[in-house]
């Protein structure tokens, strides 16, 4: 977990709360949150509809009160300095909204216009790179209302996009978005990543996450569970080893003597000529893999194969969240 | 606590603390130049997005409508029927002169057409960002949500003004094309020329402009009160409607001066030689009453808001 409610303000970190909470009557959103994001991470804030992520995401930029603890974004304390702040900052919040009756063009001229430090002499040529840059530039006099989901949420990247920003945050950025477009904008989170902005992106899809979050914190029912680095993260899971012998009920005599508590073999069976599959996950500290096959091999055992896998992230947030869990496919 | 955006000295925004991982920023030009150029640009902005709307260019054409209605109804029926009889004020003079098309269209318009459309433009000022979505995204930019308040009151504001405007101007227009036009007999007795009267048409334009200014006020509040900009606008539309029926019953006299549709037909002084300007600063300073109390609510409203739309 983080240490940060002992450290104070922390000039590492771009996002950071200590104990932030959000009452909305009697319910409780978003309670007790240590968020530590550091600069020039790519931090994934992951957890279930309805855990408080968004609600979480809607104070770090100001638009809701928080009901307990305090926010700092970019060294800046929120709300209070959302002026200095929050022009550094560009977000997609909840998915896009446009004015449907203007032009994907005309919307970002719009948002840019309200923008005291964006220039007004470079507007239309940010905003033609910031539409390029997202792959609309054939479709930017179109109207938004004739956008599809999916260019909506390119052009409310884009908007994002319009100034050098510090730190993006990103409200499922992939939403909507065909494989094709999703890749394109993990492609570009990294490459912004690369120039050394923060991105804060709020997914469900942990396969993505898995694929371009450098930092993951995982929320449920208003509560971080964990947070720290994607390898931290995956260090805490349990290791599975699979064996395929013959002699499966010699192979689990030498495993429990290990140590450990083998199951039953996988439902999946191989062919009962080449044996049977034995699992059992790496629960003793210390032991390594080569020295149960060491082990097994001196006890005899036929191994036709042995593979030890780490548990997946997936695995790691049904462990952490529980059920009806909106896992990717 | 409150998300509110009070606007620093200037210089203070300069001062935001260099970091080591600062994306690279050559566009971006001197701090004041940006600066005073992108206040306007909302309001300009803003401006664009209201009058490019079709919904107001439709609020637009049917307040030109009425001018024109008018004119044609009295054009069409003038040869059989006498003048006089029934309908609003200055019907039965448009045949003598054209140019009290302007006038009898102000007179039908204000009581329901005008505040009908200024219901629904300010109404919408904030609940329709916040039923876009757009709300959120213009105060992560950010807007700043006194500058937004602002920015959406000048542009109701001038709906107000634009609105008159069309049915003054193609009232006159009307008038010009379907009879004939001369010297305007003021309601003191005198006769003054076209340019004297044009000038008091637009004096005219700018009352009415002014009396719609404090219900733009309590549609602007209206529309932080929701984000379904329709119960925004009905709630401005219908207590425009009370308040002119309250006025008009005797029993309530007392509240009549505190009103804010009161002096809405008080504009008939400005025909006058010398003009009695008493109506006008009245209504003025009553006015600027409403827009300073509901003002101060949206204001008080909207900077402690919790934006989950």
């Amino acid at each position: 977990m983080s240490d940060a409610a002992e450290a104070g303000p922390d000039a590492d970190l771009a996002v950071q709360t200590v104990g932030l909470g959000k009452t909305f009557g009697r319910q409780q959103a978003v309670a007790d949150l240590d968020l530590a994001v550091p600069r020039g991470s790519v931090y994934g804030f992951l957890g279930p509809n309805g855990s408080g992520k968004t609600t979480t995401i809607r104070m770090l930029l100001g638009l809701t009160s928080s009901t307990s603890g305090s926010i700092r974004v970019l060294g800046g304390a929120m709300p209070d300095r959302a002026r200095d702040v929050l022009p550094r900052v560009g977000a997609l919040v909840e998915g896009p909204a446009f004015y449907p009756f203007l032009s994907g063009r005309a919307n970002l001229m719009r948002l840019d216009s309200g923008d005291r430090r964006a220039p007004g002499g470079t507007r239309k040529a940010r905003v033609a790179a910031a539409l390029d840059r997202v792959g609309l530039g054939h479709a930017a006099d179109k109207k938004a209302h004739a956008y599809s989901l999916g260019m909506k949420q390119r052009l409310g990247i884009a908007n994002a996009l319009l100034m050098p920003r510090d730190l993006l945050v990103l409200d499922e950025p992939s939403n909507g978005l065909d494989p094709q477009g999703t890749r394109e904008v993990r492609g570009l989170i990294r490459s912004l990543a690369d120039d050394g902005t923060t991105v804060l992106v709020s997914s469900h899809l942990l396969a993505e996450v898995e694929q371009m979050c450098t930092h993951i914190g995982v929320m449920s029912a208003g509560r971080l569970l964990t947070q720290g680095t994607l390898g931290d993260l995956r260090a805490l899971g349990t290791h599975r080893v699979r064996l395929l012998t013959p002699d499966p009920d010699l192979a689990r005599d030498v495993l429990v003597r290990l140590g450990l508590a083998p199951g039953d073999s996988g439902s999946a069976g191989p062919a009962p000529s080449e044996g049977a599959h034995v699992e059992a996950d790496l629960t003793v500290e210390g032991l390594a893999p080569e020295a149960i096959v060491a082990a097994l091999v001196a006890a005899d055992v036929r191994v036709r194969g042995f593979e030890v896998s780490g548990a997946s992230l997936e695995d790691r947030f049904v462990d952490l969240t529980g059920e009806g869990f909106d896992v990717a496919g | 606590m409150s998300p509110a955006d009070p606007i620093p000295p200037d210089g203070a925004a300069a001062s935001s603390p260099a970091d080591g991982a600062v994306a690279a920023s050559p566009v971006v030009l001197p701090e004041a130049e940006g600066r005073r150029g992108s206040g306007l640009a909302l309001l300009g902005s803003e401006v664009v997005v209201l009058f490019r709307r079709v919904r107001t260019i439709a609020l637009l054409s049917a307040l030109a409508l009425i001018p024109i209605l008018l004119a044609v109804a009295v054009r069409v029926t003038t040869d059989d029927a006498g003048s006089g009889g029934r309908g609003p004020a200055f019907l039965g003079d448009i045949t003598q002169n054209g140019l009290f098309v302007s006038l009898t269209a102000l007179t039908v318009a204000i009581p329901l057409f005008l505040p009908l459309t200024v219901g629904v433009v300010a109404g919408d000022t904030i609940a329709g960002e916040a039923s876009l979505g757009t709300l959120r995204y213009l105060l992560v930019t950010p807007v700043g949500r006194v500058r937004l308040l602002l920015v959406k009151y000048a542009g109701a504001a001038l709906f107000c003004l634009v609105g008159t405007l069309v049915v003054v101007v193609v009232g006159a227009i009307a008038g010009a094309a379907l009879f004939p036009v001369g010297p305007v007999t003021l309601l003191s007795g005198q006769t003054i020329g076209l340019g004297d009267y044009a000038g008091r048409m637009l004096l005219m334009a700018l009352y009415v402009t002014i009396s719609l200014l404090g219900l733009s006020a309590i549609g602007l509040f209206a529309s932080t009160l929701t984000s379904v900009p329709v119960g925004a606008m009905a709630a401005t539309i219908v207590l425009s409607t009370v308040a002119q029926i309250v006025d008009a019953l005797p029993q309530l006299d007392f509240l009549d001066p505190w009103l804010f549709t009161h002096y809405w037909l008080g504009f008939a002084d400005l025909l006058r030689d010398p003009i009695s300007w008493s109506n006008f600063a009245d209504n003025a300073l009553l006015q600027a009453g409403y827009i300073a109390v509901f003002g101060a609510l949206a204001l008080g409203r909207f900077t402690t808001k919790d934006v989950l739309s």
